[in-house]
């Protein structure tokens, strides 16, 4: 089965390298799966969760602010924050909210909408962690 | 001529001098290695930010919907510095030449009739600059709490430079940093963010050869990813500023050991010296005493 190189970097650290065959990324106008030899794209991404589906192993990430770069053989995400899901708990998702929040408030009227589809895609969020 | 316990008591202080300087510089080495290792970690978001960024402002660069932040308010008359220090001293040149390199710049901006704001990042640069500049300094970041720099930090003085930049406060925005090349070295760097630049693309097979499809449209994300351009080009200079102070601390400490070692050597000569005239002068003492019997 072919593979693609994958690779989550935050500006801090480099998260993830690793060969996948597919991977399903939040991208901000809506979830899109990449496979190998997909069509070179770039996106922003919304938050969400970041699934990379590698031979055998699945690993998903929580992500926020960013985008992703995709060429036919490698996918490059850079998140402004990402966190591996089994760490990523409430506390992380209500600091997102709240940054969301203030945003929303400090957003100029032409941004608003933007910004209230930020805070609803946190919310969201939550959702699909309980599960 | 300091009496012989002045002179033991000299050597002694030295001595403790140096086992601090000593302390000092290992304490550094190992920062430094976390401050490189930090540096490095950064540098692939850095890059891939850079280059899908220099891909999209040459496209998008040109046309009149071009956002702000990359084409500028269309003016060059307020200057805003942002001098990035450390917050504490005792590391050698490193406050001192990137101040020395904002002073310059300062000076030849006013000398063509520019008006020149200063925020300083780091209690060392803000102290400096005050004797001369006070009336020019805007504001200060505080990041002496900070243990480890993160991308909040970066992310918090980005967000006071865009909100700034957003109520016309300025037309320019530049930050200074001393830019890590090796323990001994480090270059005092001034670069322009806003609006922000991009250094021509080393090989265009680099990055964005094959062209991509955007989504949203490239407007859009260019105009998404320009805010988050300025703060991690500001992360970058911080960690590579952190680097370099431990860097220049590590070099200026082991100076300074040495020195202490070289002056202790000299101290106790002159002890020793100073011990010997004395034995001598008693010695010639009794025994004249003892001629003149």
């Amino acid at each position: 089965m072919a593979t693609m190189q994958f690779n989550l970097v935050s500006p801090e650290r480099m998260l993830a390298s690793m060969e996948v065959t597919a991977v399903e990324v939040p991208g901000a106008e809506g979830d899109l799966e990449v496979m190998p030899g997909h069509e070179p794209v770039i996106t922003t991404l919304r938050p969400g969760v970041l699934r990379a589906h590698g031979a055998g192993s699945k690993k998903s990430f929580l992500v926020t602010g960013g985008f992703a770069q995709i060429s036919g053989d490698e996918i490059s995400v850079l998140a402004e924050r990402a966190v591996p899901i089994e760490e990523a708990t409430g506390t992380i998702i209500d600091e997102m909210l709240e940054e969301a929040k203030s945003l929303a408030d400090a957003a100029l009227p032409e941004d608003k909408d933007a910004a209230h589809k930020l805070m609803n895609d946190v919310e969201s969020l939550r959702g699909t962690m309980a599960i | 001529m300091p009496s012989l316990k002045d002179l033991k008591n000299r050597i002694g202080s030295v001595k403790s001098t140096r086992k601090i300087t000593k302390a000092m510089q290992m304490v550094a080495a190992a920062k430094l290695r976390r401050a490189q290792e930090a540096a490095e970690a950064a540098r692939p978001y850095a890059e891939r930010m850079n280059s899908v960024m220099a891909g999209l402002a040459a496209s998008v660069g040109n046309s009149d919907g071009a956002p702000r932040l990359l084409a500028g308010t269309g003016e060059d008359r307020v200057h805003m510095l942002v001098v990035m220090t450390a917050e504490r001293g005792l590391c050698g040149g490193f406050n001192s030449t990137i101040v020395r390199l904002a002073r310059a710049r300062i000076a030849a901006l006013k000398a063509e009739g520019k008006t020149v704001k200063v925020l300083t990042v780091g209690k060392k640069g803000r102290e400096q600059l005050k004797r001369d500049y006070s009336d020019l300094l805007v504001g200060h970041v505080d990041l002496s709490g900070v243990k480890r720099m993160g991308y909040d930090n970066a992310q918090s003085i980005a967000k006071d430079l865009l909100k700034r930049f957003d109520t016309g406060e300025f037309d320019v925005a530049t930050i200074f940093y001393n830019r890590f090349v090796s323990v001994i070295s480090q270059v005092p760097t001034a670069h322009q963010v806003i609006p922000a630049k991009f250094e021509p693309k080393k090989g265009a097979e680099a990055g964005l050869s094959t062209v991509y499809e955007y989504e949203p449209s490239e407007e859009e994300i260019l105009a998404d990813l320009l805010p988050r351009g300025v703060a991690t080009q500001i992360f970058t200079a911080l960690l590579e500023n952190g680097a370099s102070e431990q860097g220049a601390r590590m070099s200026a400490m082991d100076s300074a050991t040495r020195n202490a070692g070289e002056m202790i050597d000299r101290l106790t000569i002159e002890y020793n010296r100073s011990r010997q005239a004395a034995i001598t002068k008693e010695l010639i003492e009794i025994i004249s005493g003892a001629e003149a019997l």
